[in-house]
């Protein structure tokens, strides 16, 4: 296979592949984390945040709270089940890694082309939900329990709508292929006018609320956090981990919030694509263009993260139930009629 | 549970609005913000002032003053008089660790021996440092603000500026 | 061990709360079930857990020991005394200044206005009255700590409901009446300003157009809070119908202040008790709510905070002239009697029953605190609802641990 002029084995290109998505996790929960945890956050409660590691403006905290996790005591609670309690925060990063693999960050830099990429992504992300129940569980830990278990609700009742959400974007692109969806994006046109693609956006609006409000509750983000609630049950289901194991759970908080703003960035912006630029300018520009596409899309979900109130668990399951899955059926309907009709 | 748009959309406004308002944190140890005059801070010790009277180390409500006085013969002032005996401070020792800052014994003192100061800045790693002596107090004395003006319609204080 | 032995066991809330085991129980197990209240019989599907003494939510060391059915509440049983400090014991041995000092610490949010019932205990003890700048300045302070501990409550229930930015905003609009409190008495928590006969000092230069500044800001920060916390959707959907508390029940309780006035009672101290300091001359409004759950308690203490302010411009427009001390000894002893003065502090209603003998110092002081009275109504309060509408609550009674437990 050849990129960029050069002949390289698939088996090199495999593992520099792996290696990418190995650096890219922990990298974007670092970027993410920082951009919006740190500073955003802190700035619209009026105050700075960390400022002094690193000299300017902190932007070491992170690092420094990652190296300081790992020299840390691994603390196991003497009532936990050793094995289950030490491979469930592996799971949930697990899942975070998997769904990069359909990710594309330019028109041929992907892991992996699939076919089914939007259904093989929402159904991997899936996975922590076993991760959660298993940290809660084997906490022996009574508020960890509490918080798997309202995890383990949330987290099902959510999955349907973002399904659903994303139907209307499969529908009008014709393809579940992720590369699919960002080139009919990107050679679409609006009332035949082709100047910014075709972003799925403007036509799937009630899908792209859909598929955020679902985000944001599939990465127990206020105003769905009651897994997580902090001021209840304090960390919920991850309350007895401590070290690098917590370290797992946070690069997979904020890892799975990349991946989710990257996959709405690709679903309903357009991805990595620019309108009109093909070729070897796409190759090079694809990654930063994402970039900015999905810290936009970050930007709504942590803006709504640190503004609202959380939501108790009957009545998150009551909007995802009785509001949130009829108006998906709904989008879903009407834009197969348009599609038919027009 | 139809949801009304606004409430929801009004509270994004206003923590957009204030995120680009600017912080308000003051960034100790680099920036340091300035207590009022009356802070109560430190206590400052007078040594010429005091003469061992003892009522401000029994007014304390945590009993956290040490005095420690003798009695000294001082030669007459005029010709002919009788030799004066003067207190003289040995010991005064104010425990900061049990200090609840209530500034009675400040208010107590009939000598105006000892000041409040705005100052802050002497923690301590070890609890037995926050005794301070007298030599420790009386360094305090140049961080005592001057006796500002009070508000209007005050009645005018009795006692002259120390 | 002897199986007779009954551990300390607080009120319960239903009979069956706590059995006694009948049978030999090992020491390690007598700890465990004074602590976990376990059922021997092992009712199925019940869960105990203790929500403290160490807690986000509870405010302080409340220790709620809980009888959960998956995530509602079965029996409730607050367990206090974690910060028992002794008050009305170390009263007997201090004079009336350090008793003075001590008392800011009860409810230490709204530090002032502990002090002024016990300083008006013993004045009247003493047949003395402050002359009217003091009593001017007096409620001045008092308002402004109940601005101060408004703010603050307007904040972190939005914080014990989810929203993180609301507490930010309380903390940061706090300040500036903090500010103000240190700026005329030189303690931002602990005043520790009255004295029996008036006040320690008067107030510092520009006092007066700083605090007009400041009660701007404070209107301006009650509207952020009417938009940000009290209009948002999911803070209504959270807090309306959370925790109703009717009108006589939470009276017969010994519920007071904005508690009782969201449940509809229309009681107020500085209105309809005794007259105490400058009250009987401002003219303010007392709001009530008809329904008496966590939104009527929100809304209530967030007008409440707007008619503090105004009544401080109030006060800043009528403050007159004068001295700020009666004509007193050096060192008071106040005649033997007895005395009990009640006011609306910014928790509820808190009252001093001073018996003095002459000395010094009084003889004994009761404390009624607010707190204390508005806890006691949780046990009934809390049957029935989710564990997320507990914090809720818990957040919306507003009770300080120091208040309860004294």
């Amino acid at each position: 296979m050849s990129v960029l002029a050069l002949e390289i084995g698939w088996g090199w290109m495999l593992a520099f592949k792996a290696l990418v998505i190995l650096l890219i996790v922990p990298l974007g929960a670092l970027v993410l984390g920082y951009t919006f945890l740190l500073k955003m956050m802190s700035h619209m409660q009026s105050r700075l945040g960390p400022m002094d590691p690193g000299g300017f403006h902190g932007w070491f905290q992170l690092v420094g709270d990652g190296l300081k996790f790992l020299q840390k005591e691994d603390i196991i609670p003497e009532d936990a089940d050793r094995r289950v309690f030490a491979f469930a925060p592996v799971i949930v990063v697990i899942s975070t890694f998997l769904m990069f693999v359909v990710i594309p960050i330019g028109p041929v830099a992907i892991v992996a082309n699939l076919d089914v990429g939007v259904f093989y992504a929402l159904a991997v992300s899936s996975l922590s939900v076993i991760g959660v129940l298993m940290a809660g569980w084997s906490s022996a830990n009574k508020f960890a329990l509490m918080g798997a278990l309202r995890a383990a609700g949330q987290l099902i009742a959510y999955e349907l709508p973002l399904l659903l959400a994303v139907v209307g974007v499969v529908m009008q692109a014709g393809t579940m292929s992720l590369q699919g969806i960002v080139s009919a994006q990107q050679n679409g046109s609006i009332f035949g006018w082709s100047g910014i693609g075709n972003p799925f956006i403007f036509t799937q609006i009630i899908g792209f609320l859909l598929f955020m409000i679902a985000a944001q509750a599939e990465l127990s983000q206020t105003p769905f956090d009651m897994p997580v609630a902090e001021s209840e049950l304090v960390a919920g289901y991850m309350v007895e981990y401590s070290g690098f194991r917590f370290l797992f759970f946070f690069i997979g908080e904020f890892g799975t919030a990349t991946a989710f703003a990257a996959l709405a960035a690709t679903l309903f912006l357009g991805g990595w694509s620019l309108p009109g630029v093909h070729g070897l300018p796409a190759e090079l520009l694809g990654p930063l263009v994402l970039f900015v596409k999905l810290m936009g899309v970050a930007f709504l979900m942590f803006w709504v993260r640190f503004t609202y109130p959380r939501l108790r668990e009957d009545q998150l399951q009551a909007i995802a139930w009785k509001f949130l899955i009829p108006i998906a059926l709904a989008n879903i309907i009407v834009t197969a009629i348009i599609k038919v009709a027009f | 549970m139809a949801f009304k748009l606004p409430g929801l959309i009004g509270g994004l406004g206003i923590t957009f609005k204030t995120m680009l308002q600017g912080a308000v944190t003051v960034q100790y140890p680099h920036e340091k913000e300035q207590p009022p005059a009356r802070s109560r801070g430190v206590i400052a010790l007078h040594e010429d002032n005091c003469t061992s009277c003892m009522l401000c180390s029994r007014a304390c409500p945590d009993w956290c003053i040490y005095i420690e006085g003798h009695k000294e013969e001082r030669p007459a002032r005029r010709e002919g008089g009788r030799p004066r005996a003067v207190n003289l401070l040995d010991r005064f020792d104010i425990d900061y660790a049990l200090c609840m800052y209530c500034g009675i014994c400040v208010e107590v003192c009939p000598f105006d021996a000892l000041f409040w100061s705005p100052e802050y800045e002497y923690s301590e790693p070890n609890i037995a440092s926050l005794l301070h002596n007298k030599d420790r107090l009386g360094e305090w004395f140049h961080t005592v603000p001057e006796v500002e003006p009070l508000e209007v319609g005050a009645a005018p204080v009795a006692k002259a500026k120390k | 061990m002897s199986s007779t032995e009954q551990p300390v066991t607080p009120t319960n809330a239903s009979p069956d709360f706590n059995p006694v085991p009948d049978f030999e129980v090992a020491p390690g197990m007598q700890r465990h079930l004074a602590d976990a209240r376990v059922n021997v019989e092992l009712d199925t599907g019940d869960m105990i857990i203790n929500l403290g003494p160490q807690h986000p939510a509870t405010h302080g060391t409340l220790r709620l020991v809980v009888r959960l059915d998956g995530e509602r509440v079965i029996a409730a049983d607050p367990v206090i005394g974690y910060m028992h400090r002794g008050y009305e014991k170390l009263t007997e041995f201090r004079t009336y200044p350090q008793v003075t000092t001590l008392i800011n610490r009860i409810d230490w949010l709204s530090s002032f206005a502990n002090e002024v019932p016990f300083v008006h205990a013993a004045e009247q003890l003493m047949e003395i009255e402050a002359p009217p700048r003091a009593q001017y300045i007096r409620t001045a302070l008092t308002e402004l700590s109940r601005i101060a501990t408004f703010l603050l409550f307007l904040g972190e229930m939005g914080l014990q409901v989810g929203a993180l930015t609301p507490a930010f905003y309380g903390f940061r609009d706090r300040e500036h009446v903090l500010n103000l409190i240190e700026s005329a008495t030189g303690g931002r928590f602990h005043p520790n300003f009255n004295r029996i006969g008036g006040l320690k000092d008067d107030l510092p230069w520009g006092w007066i157009a700083e605090t007009r500044n400041v009660m701007k800001i404070v209107l301006d920060a009650c509207d952020v809070f009417e938009d940000l916390v009290l209009g948002n959707e999911i803070f209504q959907a959270r807090t309306r119908s959370v925790g109703i508390i009717p009108g006589e029940l939470g009276a017969s309780y010994g519920v007071s202040g904005s508690n009782l006035r969201a449940s509809g009672v229309d009681w107020d101290l500085r209105r309809d008790g005794a007259p105490y300091l400058s009250y009987p001359e401002l003219d303010f409004e007392v709001f009530t709510h008809p329904d008496g759950d966590s939104y009527a308690r929100y809304w209530v203490r967030l007008q409440e905070t707007r008619e503090s302010a105004r009544m401080v411009l109030q006060l800043l427009d009528k403050m007159p002239s004068g001295p700020i001390m009666a004509k007193v000894a050096r060192i008071i002893k106040v005649p033997a009697g007895e005395s009990w003065v009640e006011t609306e502090n910014p928790l509820g209603q808190m009252g001093y029953y001073v018996v003095s003998k002459g000395g010094t110092g009084p003889f004994r002081v009761k404390i009624r605190s607010a707190s204390f009275s508005n806890v006691s109504i949780l046990p009934w309060m809390l049957r029935g609802v989710y564990v997320p509408d507990v914090v809720t609550i818990l957040a919306s009674l507003y009770f300080i641990l120091g208040d309860i437990d004294r």
